[in-house]
């Protein structure tokens, strides 16, 4: 025990402070009032789900949990249910085969049923574009408010993400 | 190589991997089969092409590796035949691959008289039907494909008190999609059923599309956390069509970003099989050793992951003193801190209680079963092909190969804790014998039907990539292939007897690819 203690006293704080929203990165216009996100603030339950990506984008994800992320530290947490969920993750082009279980945990959301959409993919299609089996980007399945690009975006680029889905719109 | 049975004429391919090729009957490629499996050899891939263009039928393709290297069989099928013959007696590995070869070129393994065949589909879902077959060349990629039939028969399993756990292909946490259908009494698994190819997204065919240099990017996107394994598995193969051959340099930068990736793999692995061991510690140590590495990455090559940096004819990078240095100093101190970690991880009572004599994968199980990789060698199998057959610049530095008996998943984590320790030795080795020269040669124009093949040990185990070009540079069939294949019928068997809430400890601990088997 005394070796594990010492590590994380030796280790320290790490954490970083992440980048302010970017409206930039905005799909759509902002659906919510600064008075529901203010409400919502950072207290933000994420599902994550992989429609058809090569499975980048899930590595920075998780690397955006690490401790100099530190993803948590700011309130975000992802959550096993989508009923639990304010705001969906979506990686990769959406493959025919994940189209529906997309859809189905889009539905099964509580509003406002926030979606940010990760990556080249989600965003266009990236090198997989659309054909026989792949939708093309999350956009084409269902709404998206804020989009990532990057193959894959860097953790910090996918948390900025994530604040601007939820920025009040002054700061946005 | 001595031919696997007489009268098959091999001919040596080009290319850094040791590989032959033949043409042949049906009879001869079972023969061949049952020849290879029964010296110990096992199957690498098994694919199938459409040739009617061509004049000819279908072709059904199976990579074999034997002792000496591969043999790239070649089975030609008339198009009005009902099929060729279903290698899975020989190899159970064969079952999923050659459901797959059915679903998108329509040529059907015919299963020995008197055993019912699998007609399920495995890469078919709904999304088309079950007489629609996409990588046949009179169907276009954009074709808009009218949906199948859904629904999907698993194996029932009957008696008092069994009852089905149905999850995915949406899963708890930051993971690929999948379906597992357990069947269990009270906690304990009786059976696992694994429903893969949610993401099949066509990149076969992709393939087809694009021109053989272009083919690198998509290569380097079939399983992203194997980018660098890909991209040099793809490049190999091009480089053995069209004659090239990439210079001491390139292929020792290629081989520093292969070993980056596996560490940076192996970290990842370690924390995440720590956090689900109950020991949160690792997670956040290991987490945070890995962003460590990925910086230097993106600071170094300029890409966190190395996506795109190894290019078909040498590398699109280069490391100068000071990044020798850099990386050299790295190696110390992860190593210093990997020592650190590894004496707490071996010393923890709890962790040891998780991961000893759990999931066990027997040496006999792995080897029936075809595995590969990291998984066979933490089951007792000496199998690397860094280090045999070998192929450069791995053959002037003759790494030391990693493995363990029990096939636990403590001893999945004894490997990986040997392999980052292996490949820190070799990254030093490598930035301190780096030879001057050209980073990149030039490609010939390859002739249209030249074939090549490339065979990479990545972190996960070996990926294949065969490659067929078609005129004025284009692809005309490129099937890439992921040691997942072999892997994930094996965690089918190692989860048995075991309890639900073990199961992701397991899963972690094969650490599978979803995408790279869905294609």
């Amino acid at each position: 025990m005394y070796k594990i203690l010492f590590q994380i006293a030796r280790t320290g704080i790490r954490s970083e402070k992440p980048r302010p929203a970017d409206a930039a990165l905005r799909a759509m216009a902002p659906r919510l009032s600064d008075e529901v996100l203010s409400l919502l603030g950072r207290a933000l339950a994420i599902r994550h789900v992989d429609a058809g990506s090569c499975n980048g984008c899930e590595l920075e994800i998780h690397a955006a949990n690490n401790p100099y992320y530190n993803l948590e530290g700011l309130g975000i947490k992802f959550v096993a249910s989508p009923r639990h969920a304010d705001l969906l993750l979506v990686t990769g082009p959406v493959s025919r085969n994940m189209e529906e279980a997309l859809r189905r945990t889009y539905e099964a959301m509580p509003g406002p049923k926030l979606v940010v959409a990760i990556g080249d993919c989600g965003c266009d299609g990236g090198v997989f574009g659309e054909n026989y089996a792949s939708r093309g980007r999350v956009a084409n399945v269902i709404p998206v408010d804020v989009a990532v690009p990057g193959c894959p975006p860097a953790p910090d680029a996918i948390i900025q993400g994530i604040l601007t889905a939820v920025a009040v719109a002054a700061k946005a | 190589m001595r031919p696997p049975i007489e009268g098959l004429q091999l001919d040596p391919m080009p290319g850094a991997a040791r590989a032959w090729r033949a043409q042949c009957s049906a009879g001869q490629w079972l023969a061949a089969g049952e020849a290879i499996a029964s010296a110990g050899g096992r199957l690498g891939a098994l694919w199938a092409s459409d040739e009617r263009d061509a004049g000819g039928g279908y072709c059904a393709h199976a990579l074999l590796v034997a002792h000496e290297g591969l043999l790239w069989l070649e089975l030609p099928v008339a198009a009005t035949a009902a099929g060729y013959p279903d290698l899975s007696a020989a190899f159970p590995c064969a079952k999923r691959m050659q459901r797959a070869a059915f679903d998108l070129v329509g040529l059907r393994a015919l299963a020995p008289e008197g055993t019912p065949p699998d007609a399920r589909g495995w890469l078919r879902h709904g999304a088309w039907t079950a007489e629609t077959h996409p990588l046949r060349r009179d169907l276009a990629l954009d074709a808009r494909l009218a949906a199948g039939d859904p629904r999907y028969a698993f194996v029932k399993v009957e008696g008092d008190g069994v009852h089905e756990i149905a999850v995915g292909p949406v899963h708890a946490g930051t993971i690929e999609p999948g379906h597992f259908r357990f069947s269990i009494v009270g906690e304990r698994v009786l059976r696992l059923e694994q429903r893969l190819g949610y993401k099949h997204k066509g990149i076969e065919k992709r393939f087809e599309s694009m021109s053989l240099v272009e083919g690198a990017r998509l290569a380097g996107r079939v399983s992203g956390d194997s980018t660098v394994a890909y991209a040099w598995a793809y490049a190999m193969a091009l480089e053995g069509l069209a004659g090239a051959h990439p210079r001491g340099r390139a292929l020792r930068l290629r081989a520093l970003l292969l070993e980056r990736e596996r560490i940076a793999n192996h970290l990842g692995d370690l924390g995440f099989i720590g956090n689900d061991g109950g020991l949160a510690f690792g997670l956040a140590q290991f987490s945070r050793l890995k962003e460590d590495l990925l910086r230097s990455n993106a600071a170094l090559f300029g890409h966190r992951y190395l996506m795109d940096r190894i290019v078909p004819g040498g590398v699109a990078i280069d490391v100068d003193d000071a990044g020798c240095r850099r990386l050299l100093a790295e190696a110390d101190q992860l190593e210093a801190e990997l020592r650190t970690l590894r004496a707490i991880y071996y010393d923890h009572a709890g962790l040891q209680d998780r991961c000893i004599n759990c999931g066990r994968l027997t040496p006999g199980t792995a080897a029936a079963l075809g595995v590969v990789g990291l998984a066979a060698r933490a089951s007792g199998h000496a199998m690397d092909a860094r280090v045999h057959p070998g192929f450069a610049p791995y053959d002037e530095f003759a790494p030391k190969l990693a493995s363990h008996r029990n096939g636990d998943v403590a001893a999945r984590i004894v490997v990986r804790f040997e392999e980052i320790l292996e490949s820190l030795q070799l990254e030093r080795r490598l930035l301190t014998r780096l030879p001057p020269g050209e980073l990149r040669v030039a490609l010939a124009d390859p002739r249209a039907g030249a074939r090549g093949v490339g065979w990479v040990e990545g972190w996960r185990g070996e990926v294949l990539v065969a490659l067929q070009a078609g005129p004025a540079g284009r692809i005309r069939r490129c099937h890439p292939h992921d040691p997942s294949w072999q892997n994930w019928p094996a965690l089918e068997h190692a989860v048995l007897g075991n309890i639900v809430p073990d199961f992701p400890l397991i899963n972690k601990s094969f650490n599978l690819s979803y995408a790279g088997a869905d294609l």
